[in-house]
């Protein structure tokens, strides 16, 4: 399907494909830019959507300016990944309540509108495969994320713009989108190409009746990606390293120099589009017969992450950071079959001192290989 | 936690337990936020005996007391004695707000000259009573429960008064500030906007206010991870101001003032103002 030639879709018609989107019962989410940043919200059309704004990205700073452009979607990312839509911050599980001696448990199955999620970058594509990875395979899937996932239509954006915390590239993930979309699209002056994914995607582009785009199309387009891939100034070049390169310098003495500038806000966890710590919470009411419980994004930067009996077993912040790289890095790939990182930079830029994951992996690997030089 | 299950004497018939609501040096704000419990006062009231409780009524009954509320710093020579006193009758003592969990606002004094600030205010700075200090409870008698925050949040209070009845300890959350702007969904205002936000050393509680409204978190509920961190621990005071000098420009004193406020007179923001205080004193030097 996804070898299919793409179409052309002008920008003039694109009211179309939002019309037939709603005939699928579609409610269509996209980027809005709000109080300096950019969001997922329900637009009503494209005038909702940010057309020539761009974004400055550096270690933790994110800027969003109005440019001369007409571009509609120059914004990169925001920060929050699409797992607000599925795994969502806040997810009421259950409710106990007890009457008399009976006690009644009654789960809370959310139940999502059919969304179509419009404008998902390639890196978020990606985060949206791990955690299917983490919450659908296996004897266990997860019920609530499940019914999330079903609802949702992804329209992924290709990029043909790397702002300096990117590098999708260096992890294979983007910047074109690679697998998991329904439709993709990317942008040029007047138009976009649009790439099928998916038997939805195909039922949904099918109504437009578009003509399809000729090779020298084609080849501009993998052009753009390419010179968006090639602007990329950051990599995790110790990939093929990994995992077996981070379980070696368990005992660097880099943890702690980093340990000085991280602060364990939890920052980076709460936006890296693969992250699904959480925590479940009771809330009791004051006359104990009532009971919500619910599901609440964590991260192992909490001083609860590490409690057992009572005690902290990763009490300081060098532990939590740790903790953190090689799970994302290394022994994610050993639990999952893949990385926990997908390039897309926002630990990076959300990092309110910027710490940079790539420059500290760097210097735990390249201090790694001046020692076991003789 | 000790559990606070009672019963009438001689008695198996349960008894409300028996709530005391003191205060000492303090606005009054966060016992108003016991009676801003709009919707659940009722509930609040069938579950306690309020015994004693001057900021909403003038009857006023003894000890002993199964929970004891516990307003405001230690700021006169009488208050020490009055929360010995009321630590006998309590059996479980929680302290409300940055006033009796840190000091307060008033715990300002503790860097200047008492006799100057008594002079400044009042005509006849004899009369005034007040001790060199303004600090804690926890300095002056054992502590059950803390609950931080200018003024407490009334979901914690109510959440600390519901896990006690229940004999468990008390659930609180003592992460970041930063989680709940994310988990929110507000833009962060320190990164976006380049506002010198305490939000990554400030406890959560608030709801994440301040930020919520474009403005950066001033560190109303206190250092995240308490007033006693070990070496290594959250919060890390000296990488967020040392980002605020070099990146936002920020001069000594304006990050002596940052850490010293309301919860200044805590060990982690205390220590980060000492240390931008002398730096500043270097520099003086140094003109």
């Amino acid at each position: 399907m996804t070898n299919a030639i793409p179409q052309i879709l002008p920008k003039s018609g694109f009211p179309r494909l939002i019309e037939a989107l709603r005939a699928h019962h579609y409610r269509i989410v996209g980027p809005v830019v709000r109080d300096g940043a950019l969001h997922w919200d329900e637009i009503a059309g494209v005038e909702d959507l940010p057309i020539g704004w761009q974004d400055t990205q550096q270690p933790g700073q994110y800027r969003l300016e109005r440019t001369e452009t007409t571009t509609w979607f120059g914004i990169v990312h925001g920060p929050d990944s699409i797992k607000r839509l599925t795994f969502v911050p806040r997810e009421p599980l259950l409710t106990i309540e007890r009457k008399a001696k009976k006690v009644t448990v009654t789960p809370q199955m959310p139940e999502p509108t059919p969304t179509a999620l419009l404008g998902v970058r390639a890196c978020d594509v990606a985060g949206l495969l791990v955690h299917d990875r983490i919450f659908l395979q296996g004897r266990y899937a997860d019920p609530y994320y499940q019914v999330r996932r079903d609802a949702l239509l992804v329209i992924a954006v290709n990029c043909t713009r790397a702002h300096k915390t990117c590098f999708c590239a260096s992890m294979g993930t983007g910047p074109r989108a690679q697998s998991g979309y329904d439709l993709a699209l990317t942008e040029f002056e007047d138009e976009f190409l649009v790439s099928v994914g998916s038997e939805k995607g195909r039922e949904i582009i099918e109504l437009l009746e578009l003509p399809s785009a000729s090779p020298a199309y084609q080849r501009q387009e993998q052009e753009r990606i390419d010179a968006c891939a090639a602007s990329q100034v950051r990599g995790l070049q110790e990939q093929h390293r990994l995992p077996q390169g981070l379980y070696e310098v368990h005992e660097h003495p880099r943890w702690e120099t980093v340990a000085h500038r991280c602060l364990a806000c939890a920052n980076c966890t709460m936006v890296c589009p693969t992250c699904f710590c959480h925590t479940v919470e009771d809330h009791p009411d004051l006359s104990h017969t009532r009971n919500e419980r619910v599901r609440l994004w964590d991260s192992c930067f909490t001083p609860q992450h590490g409690m057992i009996h009572g005690k902290n077993f990763r009490p300081t912040i060098a532990d939590r950071y740790r903790m953190w790289l090689t799970h994302k890095l290394a022994s994610w790939i050993d639990q999952f079959g893949v990385s926990g990182c997908v390039g897309c930079g926002r630990c990076l830029t959300w990092c309110p001192v910027g710490i940079d994951l790539t420059e500290e992996l760097h210097a735990l690997m390249r201090e790694n290989v001046d020692q076991a030089t003789p | 936690m000790k559990a606070v299950k009672t019963s009438i004497p001689g008695t198996r018939q349960p008894r409300r337990p028996r709530l005391a609501v003191a205060k000492f040096a303090s606005c009054d704000g966060c016992q108003l936020t016991l009676l801003n419990l709009e919707d659940e006062l009722l509930a609040v009231g069938d579950a306690l005996e309020v015994t004693y409780f001057p900021e909403a009524s003038s009857r006023m009954r003894g000890g002993p007391y199964d929970i004891a509320l516990v307003e405001g710093s230690i700021s006169m020579p009488e208050h020490a004695r009055q929360l010995a006193e009321l630590r006998k009758q309590a059996r479980v003592l929680i302290t409300i707000g940055a006033c009796a969990t840190a000091g307060g606002i008033q715990a300002l004094r503790n860097w200047a000259d008492l006799e100057s600030y008594k002079r400044a205010v009042y005509p006849t700075p004899a009369y005034i009573q007040s001790l060199r200090t303004s600090t804690p409870i926890s300095e002056h008698v054992s502590v059950d429960f803390e609950l931080w925050g200018c003024p407490i949040d009334k979901q914690q209070l109510l959440r600390v008064l519901t896990d006690v009845l229940a004999g468990v300890q008390p659930f609180l959350p003592a992460h970041s500030v930063c989680l709940d702007c994310k988990r929110q969904g507000h833009p962060c205002v320190l990164v976006a906007k380049g506002l010198p936000c305490l939000g990554p050393v400030t406890r959560t509680g608030c709801g994440a206010i301040c930020p919520g409204m474009g403005r950066d978190c001033y560190g109303c509920f206190g250092p995240v991870e308490g007033a006693s961190p070990g070496p290594g621990i959250p919060p890390n005071t000296a990488s967020l101001s040392d980002h605020f000098s070099s990146q936002f420009h920020l001069i000594p004193v304006e990050l002596v003032r940052r850490f010293r406020g309301i919860n200044g007179y805590l060990r982690p923001f205390r220590e980060e103002s000492h240390a931008w205080e002398s730096s500043n004193k270097d520099s003086d030097a140094h003109r």
